[in-house]
């Protein structure tokens, strides 16, 4: 079942994909295959690739049980909030709240998480900007 | 004698310290990388990528690094295979056959150096194997036009699910998912945005380092949460180390032919390391017949795969460097530190840049030394990097590679592109399709539709443009690119029977 409605979902997308590619602007000056056929043909292939999975699935994963989906979701949720917070928080604190969360997450011991949390932040910004000399910032702008 | 010049003129570069430092360090920190469960090569050379481009690193410095830290990985990937029966990447899935039950005998730590011998083995007669066979081929690489290149990435892509992969059609589904996602961006030919859906995010394409990063490090993680890390707990101890002397003679001969066998099956492009330990473990398995064990823990079981899969590793590097194509996923991510580091693998890189391909060689039977040192009288101390808790590596991982992206591109958007491809890794990985052809869908997806498009530019538009590549001549077929092109038929159709007769192995469980 999980084949068949992945199969489906992907054949969706390679249809919009190829819709897209039909509207793509094609300069005055092009070559015979032109920039529109090897987008329509791959997604063609594909489209075919997902018919097969349709028609012949596999044995079905062993899905995670809902509260590990839930879960999932919450870390998925922690590390789009990450990518937003990285510039204007800094690295320290946003760093020490996802890698605490994700810990607790694999093992569920407060104590534990919140060390790594912090042992990771503080380590790595030692490592990256002191011994890799990458630019990071510490702390938000205006805290110093 | 152009090879002795070659190879002096390699190991001046490899000895001077800073690169023999960074050799060694890459042997070591491979290793690790390798012997962690779930972090294989790939995902240790992409996660280090950002890191060496961050720290300057000259083109030369940056290959040695980085190809020792594949080394070390294909090496140390055999750890967790046999003491956790998690392989840490595809190849080394075949190792925990034999592996796995040998150390739940007792034999643990004989069957670590047994494999650490046996991957010395294939590494090293691999690395001599780059070394004669790779000038031969790259003068053969000046005959090759578009047609060729073309009829090449489509035998990459036709062979890449092969037989060590369960499902034809999710292999060819996993390439093209990967050649859609190499299309968005400016088409280089007309310099007009294609496919990017109006986001200017996305005019520059899809950076392949994100998506590596996002399908190998960061689905982890969400495997991980799944399985709240249980599996990883070390159940088997390993004793003091002793050199199994008896062993190790008795495979000679299984080590030598599986590095023969691997290092070919590492130079096809697309099979790649997977296919080199699958056909080693079934040759070894079928001349040692029924009374051999394979599958109870015998010696043999362990040295076939693993001398296979280093052979192969080594044999993968072959047509990356002289074709730029590369045979497997790592070579894949190598290709492209080369292209991001301004150099053009190709058969002009042996003539133009001898520095770095014999700077690079010799570093690897450098580094060959070292990891043999490494993983059979340190062994333990690998073992021990088992031992950490998921709950700590895991998230570590994760932030190293955040890090990593974010001091790259300084940009927020690439960061959710990497948590993007992590959900997209971790729902493939779950549909048992394969991710490696998706990063080199991505990779190769742009030359792959220039070749074509010259190709046809030369041929006027007619199909025929593909075997009869020159339009002054139209009556001179391409021999070699019409037997790639029937080779990339083959390579497609012939594992869907083949399957029928030769069962791959799944991972034994307890």
């Amino acid at each position: 079942m999980s084949d068949r409605i992945f199969g489906l979902a992907m054949i969706c997308v390679a249809l919009v994909y190829i819709a897209s590619a039909m509207q793509i602007q094609v300069s005055f000056l092009t070559d015979p295959i032109g920039s529109k056929a090897f987008p329509i043909g791959v997604a063609s292939i594909a489209i075919i690739c997902c018919v097969v999975m349709i028609l012949r699935p596999d044995e079905e994963p062993d899905w995670p049980v809902l509260w590990t989906v839930v879960s999932i979701f919450i870390s998925i949720g922690l590390l789009v909030a990450y990518a937003y917070a990285l510039r204007p928080l800094g690295f320290l604190i946003p760093t020490a709240i996802v890698a605490g969360a994700l810990s607790y997450q694999i093992n569920p011991k407060p104590a534990l998480a919140a060390l790594t949390g912090l042992g990771l932040s503080v380590g790595l910004f030692v490592l990256f900007k002191f011994v890799l000399d990458l630019g990071l910032v510490a702390f938000p702008k205006g805290w110093f | 004698m152009e090879l002795v010049d070659n190879l002096a003129l390699g190991f001046s570069i490899a000895f001077s310290p800073y690169t023999l430092m960074l050799a060694i360090l890459g042997c070591f920190i491979g290793t690790i990388v390798g012997a962690l469960p779930g972090l294989g090569p790939s995902n240790g050379v992409a996660i280090m990528i950002p890191i060496t481009f961050s720290m300057g690193l000259g083109a030369v410095p940056a290959l040695v690094l980085l190809t020792a830290i594949y080394y070390g990985a294909m090496y140390g990937g055999r750890i967790s295979s046999i003491l956790l029966n998690i392989p840490g990447d595809e190849p080394a899935l075949m190792t925990t056959l034999d592996g796995y039950p040998m150390a739940r005998n007792g034999r643990a730590s004989d069957a670590l150096v047994i494999s650490g011998v046996a991957s010395f083995v294939g590494a090293f007669l691999a690395t001599i194997g780059l070394m004669l066979l790779a000038p031969i081929l790259s003068r053969v690489a000046y005959e090759f036009g578009p047609g060729e290149y073309f009829a090449l990435y489509l035998l990459a892509f036709a062979t890449l699910g092969g037989i060590s992969s369960n499902n034809q059609a999710k292999a060819a589904l996993a390439s093209c998912i990967g050649l859609m996602i190499a299309m968005i961006g400016l088409d280089p030919n007309s310099g007009l945005p294609r496919l990017t859906g109006g986001n200017l995010h996305l005019y520059d394409g899809i950076d392949f380092l994100v998506a590596i990063v996002g399908l190998f490090a960061v689905s982890e993680i969400f495997f991980f949460i799944e399985s709240h890390g249980k599996s990883s707990a070390v159940g088997v101890l390993v004793g003091k180390v002793r050199v199994p002397w008896g062993d190790i003679w008795a495979t000679r001969w299984t080590m030598l032919r599986s590095s023969f066998v691997g290092f070919f099956a590492g130079v096809l492009p697309g099979a790649g390391a997977s296919l080199g330990s699958f056909m080693t473990y079934m040759m070894e398995k079928s001349i040692a017949g029924d009374k051999g064990g394979f599958g109870t823990g015998v010696p043999k079981g362990v040295a076939a795969p693993e001398a296979g899969n280093n052979a192969a590793a080594g044999g993968a590097l072959v047509p990356m460097l002289t074709l730029g194509v590369p045979g497997s996923g790592t070579t894949a991510v190598l290709l492209a530190v080369l292209v991001t580091l301004n150099i053009t693998p190709g058969p002009t890189l042996f003539t133009e840049r001898p520095d770095v391909v014999w700077g690079l060689i010799a570093s690897l039977l450098i580094a060959n030394f070292v990891l043999l040192f490494m993983n059979v009288p340190m062994v333990k101390i690998f073992v021990r990097v088992l031992q950490v808790p998921p709950a700590i590596l895991l998230p570590g991982v994760t932030m190293v590679s955040f890090v990593g992206i974010y001091s790259l591109t300084g940009s927020y958007f690439d960061l959710l592109l990497v948590v993007a491809f992590g959900v997209l890794g971790y729902l493939l990985r779950k549909l048992d399709i394969p991710t490696v052809p998706v990063i080199l869908g991505i990779l190769l997806g742009h030359q792959m539709e220039k070749q074509l498009r010259d190709a046809m530019v030369l041929s006027d538009g007619s199909a025929w443009g593909l075997i009869y590549t020159r339009p002054s001549d139209p009556t001179d077929l391409s021999l070699i690119a019409l037997g790639l092109l029937i080779a990339a038929v083959v390579g497609f159709v012939a594992p869907i029977f083949l399957r029928k007769v030769l069962k791959k192995p799944q991972a034994v469980t307890d």
